[in-house]
């Protein structure tokens, strides 16, 4: 485990947490394979791997979500913890946990989010509002977050909203492990949807939790961040500990190495293929959090876009599309548009298609059949003087089910009877049918099994061939460098580098990722 | 199964004649009572249709009582007090609904408020208009060129009103199931997100859905003054949860899962049949609350029921 100590101030304290030998099986696949993790009090520990990793399953196990397989020990304070841990034996071991969603009520104030737990749980008869506004008050003061009690959560920044929900976790520490702030607090990817600028208040609140006696696990998978807040940082790969580091000083090649798991090849940038004419160019787009992005698509070229979760490419096809909210941005695409006036109607009638990533909230409705679903885009084709012509929209629908190998290739099926991986290739029929010629994909193979991610693939691939540019947004490396001539990799809401021709490797992809997400500041003390 | 699931509600109904046949022959197997079941329900069966459009975009439309108020009085006033033309008091009544539609549209989809509640607040305020231009009175005698076409004159022993309703299912039937219009409404109800990102324009839609529901609630409110030769401020409301019990009913039939004007005029006539068979079993007047209530919730039952035994996603 190569695990160092800190410094010799904090040798005689016993660890705040420490978890040895979790090994955790879900239908056989391994998640977790005897990793480990110990944090000191004081310090912040940085938790470090990439999706899939096992990092979540290590949090859910010491929060008693998950019960692991046998064969694991666990020490609070130094004392031995049975395991699986009950849920409500965490909060009293003094362990608190801030997720991605932050578990905050948005349509309450800061003052009600802030003492939510305590009123639910009280057996007073009366709530004594000034009472519990001077006490919020005094909270936010204390870790110096410059919010009014009384305004509501929707309206604060998301970095606030972040804080707050740190503020809040710190309390329920204090409160209930009843030694003198000690406890763990563990902050599972809290930043990941901050702008980069907002980030470093939220590092600063973090430390100083660890300062006044925390021990903070600060679970991530972006290596700056970590480093720029850890004390040191443990690398999961594959359910095991890859390796534990000091942070200052650490050597950032050999993190990244450690991370992706194999040797890192030289960051040399390699020439863009130059064939093909430019089918759309993207010029200053910003959103809510991409920033100034700009690229173009060649005819017959797919184009990735990928980045560590947060980094903006998530909503660059939705921007496009006028599906979200853009800040700026204009779209080379036969004509000039202006994206902030975009629609989904206007992107239509452009020849521009979205496959959103969210398959039945906003792909398609399940409890209606897969013939209506495929042809909702098309309607009006099919209704030359108002009335739906629906022995063909059957037969066209079915012709395309068939074509792109959805089973059944019956229209008359509803889509929420099909398979994962067949709702998404007849989602995918739907969009074909429409006649796109620039097709934006937001994780096209999210939880599809592997038959129905060729299939895709490869009618992604035909597509291409007739024409179509595409531009798929990705999380998944593997995906993006079968199906990509070129990927573009998002750091801080920007194209930050830029992977073509034999580059196009999941490890290349994966390094880059790491890479794009720069130091927010000088690694930790 | 799923056979058996469209006919439910027709079984139903059939299984409700058979029953009151059997225990009470002389006064229930009568021509005279099939004419009273069959033709007293047209306006309840169009109130009913105007309901549809918002149900199917997944919106509720609570006015469409106090809509039916509205027209009923206005025609009356204005016909009898004020001595115009039937024809023009019809229209303006008909189109006082369409606008009462526009603002209910304009107020969810602009200012994004619920529509549960907002046509709840504009009915009532139209329930005050109308007692307003009312004078709390009952208003009689309004031209027999509305009451002869809708209630005097018959075919097949039933009055016209009856086929009006017929008709209008019909339309009602072409529209949602015949036309881009319905689907996009149908969608818009099951998948508001799915249907914006496939380029329909949910707002206009919705915004159309409200419009039909007040337009045709006026349309209600014409042949419920043709029917009583006159208009009264109150009685036209009692038909709001009689319109909302067919409406989910007949969306367990037919088309099962799905608004639709054929299950719900099949719901109709099965919620009257049964009403009338147990009043003339001596049943007191409260039966029909008890009925109408209990077969609502029954509704809204079934329906969650044939939902979870329906197919799901299989991920």
């Amino acid at each position: 485990m190569g695990r160092r100590r800190l410094g010799g101030g904090r040798r005689a304290t016993p660890p705040v947490v420490s978890a040895r030998g979790i090994s955790k099986r879900f239908a056989g696949v391994r998640a977790l394979d005897g990793a480990g993790i110990t944090v000191l009090p004081g310090e912040v520990h940085g938790l470090l791997g990439p999706n899939g990793s096992g990092k979540s399953t290590l949090v859910k196990v010491l929060a008693g979500y998950h019960a692991p397989d046998s064969g694991g020990a666990l020490e609070v304070d130094g004392q031995a913890v049975a395991l699986p841990v009950q849920p409500a034996r965490a909060a009293e071991l003094g362990m608190s946990f801030v997720h991605q969603d932050l578990g905050l009520i948005p349509s309450l104030s800061v003052a009600e989010n802030l003492r939510l737990t305590d009123l639910a749980t009280s057996r007073r008869w009366f709530i004594s509002w000034p009472a519990e506004r001077r006490r919020a008050q005094a909270i936010v003061d204390r870790f110096g977050i410059a919010v009014d009690p009384a305004v509501r959560v929707a309206d604060l920044r998301p970095v606030q909203r972040a804080q707050l929900a740190i503020a809040r976790a710190v309390e329920g520490l204090t409160a209930r492990s009843g030694n003198g702030g000690r406890g763990l607090l563990v902050l599972d990817e809290p930043a990941a949807y901050l702008p980069r600028h907002e980030r470093d208040g939220l590092l600063a609140l973090v430390r100083e939790v660890a300062a006044a006696g925390a021990g903070v696990l600060f679970v991530t998978h972006d290596l700056h961040a970590a480093l720029a807040v850890a004390h040191r940082v443990t690398v999961l790969r594959d359910g095991r500990n890859a390796g534990t580091v000091e942070a200052a000083g650490a050597d950032v090649d050999g993190l990244v190495n450690l991370i992706v798991g194999g040797a890192l090849a030289a960051l040399d940038a390699a020439p863009a293929p130059p064939e093909g004419r430019a089918a759309a160019t993207v010029a200053g787009l910003s959103g809510a959090i991409a920033d100034d992005v700009s690229f173009a698509v060649r005819e017959r070229e797919i184009v990735g876009l990928t980045g560590l979760a947060g980094s903006g490419f998530e909503e660059v096809p939705y921007l496009l599309y006028g599906a979200g909210r853009c800040r700026t941005g204009r779209l080379e695409f036969g004509r000039t548009h202006d994206l902030r006036g975009m629609t989904p109607v206007r992107a239509l009638r452009a020849g521009i298609a979205l496959l959103p990533g969210d398959r039945l909230h906003d792909g398609g409705v399940p409890s209606l059949s897969v013939g209506a679903n495929v042809t909702l885009p098309v309607l009006a084709r099919y209704a030359p003087r108002h009335r739906l012509e629906r022995r063909r929209m059957r037969r066209d629908a079915g012709a395309l089910l068939t074509r792109q190998a959805v089973r059944p290739p019956d229209p008359d099926v509803l889509l929420g009877a099909l398979s994962g991986g067949n709702q998404q290739q007849a989602l995918l029929a739907k969009w074909i049918g429409a006649g796109p010629r620039l097709l934006l994909l937001d994780e096209p193979t999210r939880g599809v099994d592997v038959g129905a991610r060729m299939r895709i693939a490869a009618a992604l691939r035909t597509l291409s061939g007739e024409g179509v540019a595409i531009v798929c947004a990705s999380g998944d490396h593997e995906e993006l460098s079968r199906l990509c001539d070129r990927v573009l990799v998002f750091g801080a809401g920007r194209v930050a580098s830029e992977l073509a021709g034999d580059d196009v490797t999941e490890a290349r992809i994966a390094e880059r990722c790491q890479a794009a997400a720069r130091p927010v500041r000088d690694p930790g003390p | 199964m799923i056979l058996a699931q469209r006919l439910a509600l027709p079984a139903a109904w059939l299984a409700v004649i058979v029953l009151f046949g059997v225990i009470e022959p002389d006064t229930f197997l009568t021509s005279a009572n099939a004419q009273n079941i069959l033709g007293s329900q047209a306006v309840l069966v169009i109130l009913t249709m105007a309901l549809l459009f918002p149900l199917t975009a997944g919106e509720y439309d609570l006015s469409v009582a106090s809509v039916l108020t509205l027209s009923s009085m206005a025609i009356a006033v204005l016909n009898v007090r004020h001595g115009w033309p039937i024809g023009l008091a019809i229209l303006v009544a008909v189109a006082l609904g369409a606008v009462v539609g526009f603002v209910n549209g304009g107020l969810v989809v602009l200012l994004r408020a619920d529509s549960l509640v907002t046509t709840l607040g504009t009915g009532t305020v139209i329930s005050g208009v109308v007692l307003w231009i009312s004078g709390s009175q009952t208003i009689g005698g309004v031209s027999p060129s509305l009451v002869d076409p809708v209630i005097t004159w018959k075919l097949l022993g039933l009055p016209l009103a009856f086929f009006y309703g017929l008709a209008l299912c019909a339309a009602v039937w072409y529209v949602l199931d015949f036309t881009p219009t319905g689907r996009r409404l149908l969608f818009v109800g099951r998948g508001r997100s799915v249907a914006r990102l496939s380029g329909v324009r949910v707002g206009r839609v919705r915004w159309g859905a409200f419009v039909a529901s007040g337009t045709l609630s006026a349309v209600a409110g014409v042949v419920y003054t043709g029917t009583t030769g006159g208009a009264d401020p109150s009685s036209g409301l009692t038909f709001l949860l009689p319109a909302f019990a067919a409406a989910f009913l007949g969306a367990t039939s037919i088309a099962p899962g799905r608004f639709n004007p054929w299950g719900s005029i099949v719901a109709v006539y099965f919620l009257v049949t049964g009403v009338t068979g147990l009043q003339l079993l001596g049943a007191a007047s409260f039966v029909q609350q008890l009925f109408y209530g209990g077969a609502l919730i029954l509704a809204v039952a079934l329906g969650r029921l044939f939902s979870r035994t329906g197919p799901t996603a299989t991920d």
